[in-house]
């Protein structure tokens, strides 16, 4: 074996440990670290394949940003065990069904036929001044470069459509302005009131 | 010496043959990793021993002056102590998780530095996409502040992880546009060639097209870093100490060490992205460039850093901190806004061939 096959290896077991453990852990907050392990995995099994931008742009957009939004909605969530637990065996004649399903369509789209090495053939190597990023951004704006502004179209489409979803009316929202709050002076805030002191009087 | 390398590698081969004779490599990136981490271990701790000493001559005090002639030998002192202190755990806390932590905060800050350029050809690697390395490895620092707040099972380190949680999050984005603006003068995201296209002067820097971004960049880092006037994180006079309430001892001191080498990093990769990295300040002007061209790159890089370190300090000792809602705001509807507008005006002076930059 060589170097390279060895650390394949690694990372691909760690891939599948990790991603059995996300499944198995009981704790939501352990799954999404098991989960992130696997992204790990993944990444390093890509730059291997000398993919580095996808690779990278995975940790940083998956680990960086989606799954750290996961953990701060799970410590947020009070999850109720017992609740999920309840309907477990209703459900799994169901759910065996799906995953049966699932593997097979699995099999007939990612087996031999499709990914053997006569269909495609092990990518070649490159040398040091091969630059992945150039080549993906050359193909990306120029042969794909409709396709992936159409996708860019979209993406914006679903941020206005999340930020028009929970915009609340005028009425119902608390606004503060910034300006008023940074002009204010004291007189607007308290008022000095002089009183005469009782204890003269009574003298 | 050399025979005896030779019969290392050669017993290093027969032991484990898939190395592939590779040993000299490896062996070779453990001598460079090891020559930066001493280094950034030791300005650690003596940039804790600059602060108090800055900030207490700021606030008109001595700072630290008992321990050591001039009270050098006080970032030791603390070392030591918080290396001999007892590390306790909270009740109920999840204890794998809660050593993670701080392991997840340290591995990060460490990591990034595997791709800062220090001089032509001095790195410890030279990777194609580094620049989106050092933001991808430099996001997942926040996971050691979420989960230092989980596994706590407290209420104060919740509090702080939520916080933390969400201004990272946001300054991230800001942080990641500021820097397609140096991308695009650059045309690289490669750090070493976006200091090779610096060269030629100060004039060539891109402090002054990017001049925006470059307040952009240092005040985002201010954030990510957790310091003040952001450091709402920690914020002693709302949540106590934040995430780090329930750690002691070298836990504690590990989430300090992560916190001060993603500083120095942050003030590293200012100079690397708009104040021309390793170049000296004097090129281009004759006598001066001559004279100063004994100087090391490593030795400016450094020194600019420096500056940069100092900041941070200033900034700590004359700001109040910020209301929480103020530095979301600040994100979303003033620097975001203005990286957008930004990266449209870097466009139109690459069309118009505007400057050395633009050339």
């Amino acid at each position: 074996m060589s170097s390279e096959q060895v650390i394949f290896y690694i990372l691909s077991f760690w891939f599948i440990a990790s991603s059995l453990a996300m499944i198995f852990a009981r704790n939501a907050a352990k799954a999404v670290l098991f989960l992130v392990l696997g992204f790990f995995s993944a990444a390093s099994i890509w730059i291997l394949l000398e993919a580095e931008f996808l690779a990278i742009t995975l940790i940083l957009v998956y680990v960086g940003a989606v799954m750290v939004l996961f953990l701060f909605v799970i410590k947020m969530l009070n999850i109720d065990k017992s609740t999920l637990r309840a309907k477990f065996a209703g459900y799994l004649p169901l759910g065996l069904i799906v995953t049966l399903i699932i593997i097979a369509e699995m099999t007939l789209v990612l087996g031999g036929a499709q990914f053997g090495l006569e269909v495609m053939p092990s990518p070649a190597k490159h040398g040091a001044d091969y630059s992945n990023i150039t080549v993906l951004a050359m193909q990306l704006y120029t042969t794909y470069v409709y396709p992936f502004e159409l996708a860019a179209v979209l993406l914006l489409i679903a941020i206005i459509a999340a930020i028009t979803l929970v915009h609340k009316k005028e009425i119902n929202r608390k606004k503060q302005s910034i300006s008023e709050q940074v002009n204010v002076s004291a007189k607007d805030r308290i008022r000095v009131v002089s009183i005469a002191s009782p204890s003269k009087e009574n003298k | 010496m050399m025979e005896l390398w030779q019969s290392f590698v050669l017993g290093v081969n027969e032991l484990m043959p898939w190395f592939d004779g590779n040993v000299a490599a490896i062996v070779i990136i453990l001598i460079k990793a090891f020559a930066l981490i001493m280094p950034l271990l030791l300005t650690v701790a003596y940039f804790t021993y600059a602060e108090r000493k800055v900030i207490g001559y700021m606030q008109l005090r001595i700072g630290p002056n008992r321990v050591g002639p001039k009270g050098w030998l006080q970032p030791i002192a603390d070392a030591l102590k918080l290396m001999t202190k007892e590390i306790i755990f909270p009740s109920r806390a999840n204890i794998y998780l809660f050593l993670l932590a701080p392991i997840l905060a340290i591995a990060p800050a460490i990591a990034v530095w595997a791709v800062i350029p220090f001089d032509e050809g001095i790195y410890v690697t030279n990777l194609d996409v580094s620049l989106l390395y050092v933001l991808a490895i430099g996001s997942i620092g926040v996971y050691g502040i979420i989960l230092a707040g989980w596994a706590s099972n407290s209420k104060y380190p919740l509090l702080g992880a939520l916080r933390s949680a969400s201004l990272l999050v946001s300054y991230e984005i800001v942080i990641g546009f500021a820097l397609v603006t140096v991308v695009m003068i650059a045309g690289s995201v490669n750090l070493n060639t976006i200091v090779a296209d610096q060269q030629g002067g100060m004039l060539n820097w891109y402090f002054i097209p990017l001049f925006p971004m470059m307040v952009i960049f240092f005040i985002s880092a201010l954030v990510e870093t957790n310091r003040a006037p952001f450091d709402v994180v920690e914020g002693e006079s709302e949540i106590v100490g934040g995430t780090h309430v329930e750690y002691s001892g070298m836990t504690f001191a590990v989430f300090f060490l992560a916190e001060y080498a993603n500083m120095i990093l942050m003030a590293v990769l200012a100079v690397v992205m708009f104040f021309g990295g390793w170049h000296s300040p004097f090129e281009g002007l004759g006598v001066l460039e001559s004279a100063f061209a004994w100087v090391p790159g490593i030795v400016w890089l450094l020194a600019k850093s420096t500056f940069f370190m100092f900041l941070y300090l200033w900034v700590r000792a004359t700001f109040p901190r910020f209301r929480y809602d103020q530095i979301m705001r600040l994100s979303w509807k003033v620097f975001l806004p203005m990286t957008i507008v930004w990266i449209f005006v870097v466009a139109l002076m690459t069309q118009l061939h505007i400057g050395p930059w633009f050339a």
